[in-house]
């Protein structure tokens, strides 16, 4: 069992969870993710570390509240227990000797690239972050992100806040106004990280992308989270997830992702049900 | 004067029809008469061939004697000697290649039934078993890599000598393959829960959730003030076929469907693991896992599970008695087959897959005959989903993290002629992830050879 230290709600399905599991703070870098199982009966989900205190014993995720798992999760009171955390998982992102860098993310992503800005930013290179966001309402570590980069681009699919626009517009700007990145990091839905993989590809520009599979173990024994890479197959919980983005199979991994939505769909509804039927008891 | 019936005491088990509609054991196991009776049919022959037979050397007509007169709990001491894991070895052992194809009495009829005897007797004493007496603290620390047999066994042995003993496993329950890959049909968890309860009792620390590589490397292990690691980490990772349409949706490794079923009770819907029910399943390959994988498939609800194996009937590497009570099942199966393709609609679901025939040529390395593709052959069979199950390798992640360890081309650790001495000093190694993927007994044999080199390097040290 696994003590939670907090588990704050950031805005309406953003949440932010701090868990005392020592031996993961320990070793955690940017780029690594745990595996977490809420419960007994709950299943084995995989979220990034968007911080890690070695000092303190504790690892922090960031997550979305997008269907029954992570519903469950947004439940644990402070003070309560997690059954299960386990990590820190795949490989770590390739940091070291990038100067200049342009930190790519979209809606939640950003909470899973905020780590490796933060990480290059302290280790002395030039940081650029592009992050969006569907409106002003769910902007995340707005100034968390402001703090470990040089520039940030925030922009919004409506306007609501900052630019309007689409990543894609917000890194093409940058870099048709001079910007020369050693490294294009991408993280956030597959749909977004295609397109800004699409634009680099132009502009012949490095880019690393983070890969979101379904995941069951997370340390290769049962290739649930296969991803095509150059027409390889490899698996991202011990491959990955980072890989080169010019060489990733975007529409396979979106399809596969898609498998369990009728059953997903199902078992998240049986439980906003039920806290409708506890909310009116 | 022995009792001369000819064919082993039959065990009841649950009927091939009802058995496909749930996860309860198949077979029942034997009473206390059957038991007798099946006991009295032992010759006690002086030199025990069957014995030799037993990768550990359980003292087979000892125990069977006691069972003979009744003393099951005296069986059951024996046979503890040297089996750490009877309940599971009586219920999942390849007897017919092992213990039971040495038994004189198979020469003219069924040779004595040695595996279901065991299991009598592991199941008999199930709640009656004696405190374990722990051993004085010899003050050292030994680390074990994973809680598979191997593993348990190693770990039970080291605690025996009193060593302080800590188990790493990567899974949130131990077990390994008996938890994750056996189904609950053939092996009841709560089984597997006793025994590493067992050993806990021993004064075992099992440390779950702990990535051996990543949470903390094997050198790490050293600074930490562990004098001695054994890695038992399996060989788990799932090869796939490498033909077209193997990220089609439907498509698994036989470790992912299995996991997700054993491990994460997907097929319980109080679980919240996800499962497909599908329709019409293709499972690849002719092992006891592809065995599993049909069964389970088949208790999902399939209309249709087929064995596609690309040898024929007399190759297959499962148990005969698995492969029988898959045919009684209703898996049909399709020999001298192999998957060249496999093909999905629009939306990226499996619709069916493209196999050819093949025939059997000239013996090949290994000593059997090689399957050939028969020009031409090729044929749909309609399916929804595809399992793979044609063999696993060792995961990478500790040979990747662990310097001076050395392993072979299939990513096996090397060993010394002793089977379990690795080329890095104080680290020992046993089971599949030296072995590659083999048997439930060998790796507990090999997790008690390991036990004794281990004790020999640290009173040496
Ligand atoms: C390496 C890795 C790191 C991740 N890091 C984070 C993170 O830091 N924060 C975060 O909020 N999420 C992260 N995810 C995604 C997260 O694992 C899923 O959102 C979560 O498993 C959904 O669980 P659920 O039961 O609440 O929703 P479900 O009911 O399982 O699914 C809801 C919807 O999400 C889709 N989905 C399910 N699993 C995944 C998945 N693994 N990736 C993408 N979509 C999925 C389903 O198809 C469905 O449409 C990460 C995924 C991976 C593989
Ligand atoms: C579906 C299936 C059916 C089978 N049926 C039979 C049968 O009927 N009879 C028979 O004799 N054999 C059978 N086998 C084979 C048998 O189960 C294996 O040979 C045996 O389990 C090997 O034991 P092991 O201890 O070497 O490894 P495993 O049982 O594989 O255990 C290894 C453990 O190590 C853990 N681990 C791996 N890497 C790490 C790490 N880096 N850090 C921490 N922990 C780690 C794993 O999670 C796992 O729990 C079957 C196998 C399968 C898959
Ligand atoms: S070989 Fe068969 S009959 Fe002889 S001692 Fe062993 S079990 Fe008994
Ligand atoms: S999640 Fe199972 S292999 Fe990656």
């Amino acid at each position: 069992m696994f003590l939670v230290k907090e588990n704050t709600v950031l805005n309406p399905n953003t949440v932010r969870m701090t868990v005392e599991a020592p031996m993961i703070a320990r070793k955690a870098k940017p780029g690594q993710f745990v595996i977490i199982r809420g419960d007994e009966k709950g299943e084995r989900i995989p979220l990034t570390i968007s911080g890690y205190d070695a000092a303190g014993g504790t690892v922090t995720v960031i997550y979305q509240t997008v269907g029954a798992s992570t519903l469950k999760l947004a439940e644990i009171p402070a003070g309560g227990y997690l059954c299960d955390i386990v990590g820190p998982l795949g490989r770590a992102s390739e940091l070291d000797g990038i100067k200049k860098a342009a930190v790519v993310g979209g809606g939640l992503g950003c909470a899973i690239a905020y780590p490796q800005a933060k990480y290059l930013h302290e280790h002395g290179a030039s940081v650029d972050i592009i992050a969006g966001f569907r409106n002003k309402d769910i902007i995340i570590l707005e100034d968390e992100m402001r703090a470990a980069c040089e520039n940030l681009v925030l922009l919004t699919d409506d306007g609501s806040n900052g630019h309007k626009g689409l990543v894609t517009d917000g890194l093409k700007a940058l870099i048709d106004a001079g910007a020369k990145y050693d490294v294009v990091i991408v993280i956030g839905p597959p749909i977004m990280m295609k397109f800004v993989c699409r634009l680099t590809k132009e502009y012949g520009i490095k880019t690393v992308v983070s890969m979101n599979p379904i995941m069951i173990d997370g340390t290769g024994m049962c290739g649930g989270c296969r991803v095509s890479v150059g027409g390889e197959m490899k698996f991202a919980c011990v491959d990955g997830p980072d890989f080169d983005g010019h060489l990733v199979d975007f529409d396979e991994l979106m399809k596969r992702n898609r498998m369990y939505r009728d059953e997903e769909q199902h078992d998240c509804n049986l439980f906003r049900e039920a806290k409708e039927r506890e909310h009116n008891a | 004067m022995p009792n001369m019936q000819t064919d082993k005491t039959v065990m009841k088990e649950q009927a091939p029809e009802i058995r496909r509609t749930n996860w309860l054991e198949v077979a029942c196991g034997y009473t206390s008469d059957e038991a007798v009776n099946e006991a009295q049919r032992c010759l006690h022959c002086r030199n025990m061939p069957c014995v030799n037979g037993c990768p550990v050397r359980v003292k087979i007509p000892d125990f069977i004697a006691h069972v003979a007169k009744g003393d099951f709990e005296g069986a059951y001491a024996v046979i503890r000697e040297t089996n750490a894991l009877p309940a599971v070895c009586g219920r999942v052992c390849p007897q017919e290649s092992q213990c039971e194809s040495k038994c004189v009495r198979g020469i003219k009829g069924e040779s004595v039934a040695i595996g279901r005897l065991e299991r009598f007797c592991a199941d008999y004493c199930a709640d009656k078993r004696p405190e374990p007496v722990r051993a004085e603290p010899k003050g050292k620390r030994v680390a074990v890599v994973g809680s598979g047999p191997s593993g348990l066994t190693c770990a039970a042995d080291l605690a025996k000598r009193g060593y302080d003993v800590t188990v790493f496993e990567a899974l949130h329950t131990a077990g390994g393959v008996l938890v994750y890959g056996i189904p609950e049909f053939r092996l009841p968890k709560s089984i597997v829960s006793d025994e590493v309860k067992e050993l806990e009792k021993l004064g075992v620390k099992i440390m779950t959730d702990v990535v051996v590589g990543r949470t903390e490397t094997v050198d790490e292990l050293f600074e930490n003030g562990y004098e001695a690691v054994f890695i038992g980490s399996g060989a788990g990772l799932p090869r796939f076929m490498g033909i077209p349409g193997e990220d089609g949706n439907g498509v698994y490794s036989a470790n992912e469907f299995l996991t997700r079923i054993n491990l994460m009770k997907a097929y319980r819907y109080d679980y919240a693991t996800p499962i497909k029910h599908h329709r019409r399943v293709a499972v690849v390959g002719g092992g006891n896992v592809a065995m599993d994988a049909a069964r389970c498939a088949a208790r999902l609800g399939a209309e249709k599970v087929y064995i596609v194996y690309r040898r024929g009937e007399n190759e297959l590497p499962a148990r005969r008695e698995e492969v029988h009570h898959a045919k009684e099942e209703g898996i049909e199966f399709r020999l001298l087959t192999n998957p060249t393709k496999i093909n999905t609609d629009e939306n990226g679901n499996v619709c069916s897959v493209t196999c050819i025939s093949m025939e059997l040529g000239e013996p090949d390395a290994s000593g059997r005959r090689r399957p050939v593709e028969i020009p031409g052959s090729e044929h749909d069979i309609d399916v929804d989903a595809v399992i793979i199950a044609v063999g696993t390798v060792p995961n990478p992640l500790i040979r990747m993290t662990t310097s001076g360890l050395d392993t072979n081309r299939h990513g096996c650790i090397v060993t010394a002629e002793d089977g379990v001495t690795t080329t890095k000093e104080g680290v020992y190694a046993g089971g599949d992830a030296v072995t590659g993927a083999a048997t439930v007994i060998l790796a507990m044999g090999a997790g008690r050879e390991a036990a004794e080199k281990i004790d020999g390097y640290l009173s040496a040290k």
